[in-house]
């Protein structure tokens, strides 16, 4: 369903559009402002404007739509599992959701076509600020799509669903860097809760997946979210079909 | 050997809360049965048919279909069922021939057969030719019928089961899905939800008639209307004294109550009548009241009470016998 849908490659589009923008504003940036920081690394870290509506587009009508248009009852007719249905639906989201990362790949290497001055620095292209950040768009990215299928699946409507999963990511992305400057502001905390405030922190797995640190704690928070998401999502359709 | 039945279904209840959809339906539906569901908005069709699918659990009470449990074993269930409900939904961004091929692969439906089998299921309802690779969402209604069927059968379900399949189709295309139906009979269980009870009548063997989640009647049209209305029904042109005519059959012995008496032309209206006496009394009748002078009788034919008057007298029946069981508050 996802890929016959027109609305899939609307927000692909939509996503490409934005991304090429601010890929170019970020060189424009360091034209006139030279800076340390890699032009990948600058660019990933926006990773969060992208995922507010990509994510919301791509999975809201994924339990939602089905529901209201009733072909979840046709569905559950057919001798599938439950969580092959919520599985199915997980992964063909999530493969397109990388797939569109995937294709950012395109802004270096069009960059590097164009203007070959520029990239005989060979700072456009370094393979392992690339690898670290798409390893970390790989792992968040699941959590990302298992919170919209959630959302999907306790809704009819699909603006309920994008509005949920919108809010949603906005707490989880936003929220975790909000703690962790109260943590810094507060100075009193005990260790425990520094620790705790840190593991929940998207951006700081960013910073360490694009320096090459891979550790194995977001992993675990990625992953245990997502599974503990998506048992979530085919109770609520086992109970709600 | 004993056959077993295609569907049986015992003491099955479902409630939402504190409202009771179904409660304690019993029925019975061979192999190779094609039986009619009525009953009235919210009489609880598409809960019963919802739970013999699997989609839905029942509260209490159990149904087997083809001998397997539904609450045990949904799965092997669902392997054995075609099931199109109500409104019949589709999804429409993709084109006939696709949608098809997806259901039939989850359906399970081996992959050297596929083809085949949609192929097959096309040519049964008709679209081979015609919408094969139209896209859903610019069908008719009539074809978008003929797809959900077409899923429906894939696979060679054992039983299929479909909920208002004619609703909002012209008469030719419910011509067309009587003639499918037809072809259905003795290879498939069929079961049909209706509000178009002529449709019923003409397609289904057997009949089962529910209201506000009980079984009311269940059986043969013949069987029904000798339950039901077992009295005989004459429908007669008089001219002149109509009111006469109920007078002139109690002086000669016959029981006879006027039903309905419509005026068709000036001094001359039709008149359905009923008769408690048993036998063909249309002979007697002719004599009695052609030698009548207060009216002249222009025609009187026998008429069989179609299921709809059944249906309304079993629906009347089951209200009056729920406001009688209901207790009475006193003062």
């Amino acid at each position: 369903m996802l890929f016959i849908s027109p609305h899939t490659y609307i927000a692909a589009v939509l996503f490409l559009c934005l991304m090429g923008f601010l890929y170019w504003a970020i060189l424009r940036g360091m034209v006139n402002t030279p800076s340390e920081t890699l032009p990948t690394v600058q660019f990933f870290s926006v990773f969060w404007i992208p995922v507010f509506f990509v994510v919301p587009l791509l999975t809201m009508r994924s339990i939602a739509g089905e529901r209201s248009i009733g072909t979840l009852d046709t569905l559950m007719t057919t001798p599938i599992s439950r969580l092959a249905v919520i599985l199915s639906k997980f992964a063909g989201a999530y493969l397109f959701y990388m797939l569109l990362w995937l294709l950012t790949i395109g802004f270096p290497l069009v960059t590097e076509k164009l203007y070959p001055n520029a990239a005989e620095s060979g700072a456009l292209l370094q393979v392992e600020p690339l690898v670290g950040s798409f390893l970390f768009l790989a792992t968040s990215g699941l959590l990302f799509i298992s919170i919209g299928v959630f959302a999907s699946s306790v809704t009819r409507s699909q603006l309920v669903a994008g509005m949920l999963t919108f809010t949603t990511l906005f707490v989880v992305i936003i929220g975790g860097q909000q703690m962790g400057n109260l943590a810094d502001a507060g100075g009193e905390l005990s260790s425990w809760a520094v620790a705790a405030v840190n593991y929940l922190q998207i951006f700081e797995h960013l910073d360490d997946f694009s320096r090459g640190i891979i550790d194995t704690r977001p992993f675990f928070y990625y992953t245990s979210t997502t599974f503990l998401l998506l048992g979530f999502s085919t109770l609520v359709i086992e109970a709600k079909a | 050997m004993e056959t077993i039945p295609s569907i049986r279904v015992k003491d099955l209840t479902r409630q939402y809360g504190a409202l009771t959809a179904i409660h304690k339906v019993n029925f019975t539906v061979n192999p190779g049965e094609v039986v009619g569901f009525l009953g009235p908005n919210g009489a609880g069709k598409s809960t019963t048919m919802r739970i013999l699918s699997g989609i839905m659990s029942a509260t209490s009470g159990s149904a087997w279909v083809g001998g397997i449990c539904v609450a045990q074993n949904p799965h092997e269930v669902k392997r054995k069922i075609g099931y199109m409900p109500e409104n019949n939904p589709l999804p429409d961004d993709m084109r006939v021939v696709e949608y098809l091929r997806f259901r039939s692969r989850l359906k399970e439906v081996p992959g050297h057969k596929l083809r085949a089998a949609v192929k097959e299921a096309m040519e049964i309802c008709d679209l081979a030719r015609t919408a094969r690779r139209k896209i859903i969402g610019t069908l008719s209604k009539g074809f978008r019928q003929r797809v959900g069927i077409a899923d429906a059968l894939l696979g060679d379900p054992e039983i299929i089961i479909m909920d208002e399949p004619t609703i909002g189709l012209d008469p030719h295309q419910i011509q067309g899905i009587r003639k499918l139906i037809d072809n259905l009979r003795g290879k498939h269980t069929v079961i049909i939800s209706s509000h178009i009870l002529p449709e019923i009548e003409r397609s289904c063997d057997r009949v089962i008639i529910i209201n506000r989640g009980r079984i009311v009647a269940a059986g043969t049209s013949n069987e029904l209307r000798e339950e039901f209305l077992p009295s005989n029904r004459y429908s007669l042109i008089v001219e002149g004294n109509d009111t006469a005519v109920a007078a002139c059959l109690a002086s000669r012995g016959i029981d006879a109550d006027i039903l309905e008496c419509t005026p068709i032309a000036e001094n001359r209206s039709e008149l359905n009548l009923r008769v408690e006496n048993e036998g063909n009394l249309g002979p007697q009748l002719i004599q009695i009241l052609s030698s009548q002078r207060e009216f002249i009788l222009h025609s009187l034919a026998s008429r069989e009470p179609n299921l709809e008057e059944i249906f309304l007298a079993a629906t009347k029946r089951s209200w009056e016998e729920t406001i009688e069981t209901k207790p009475k508050i006193s003062a």
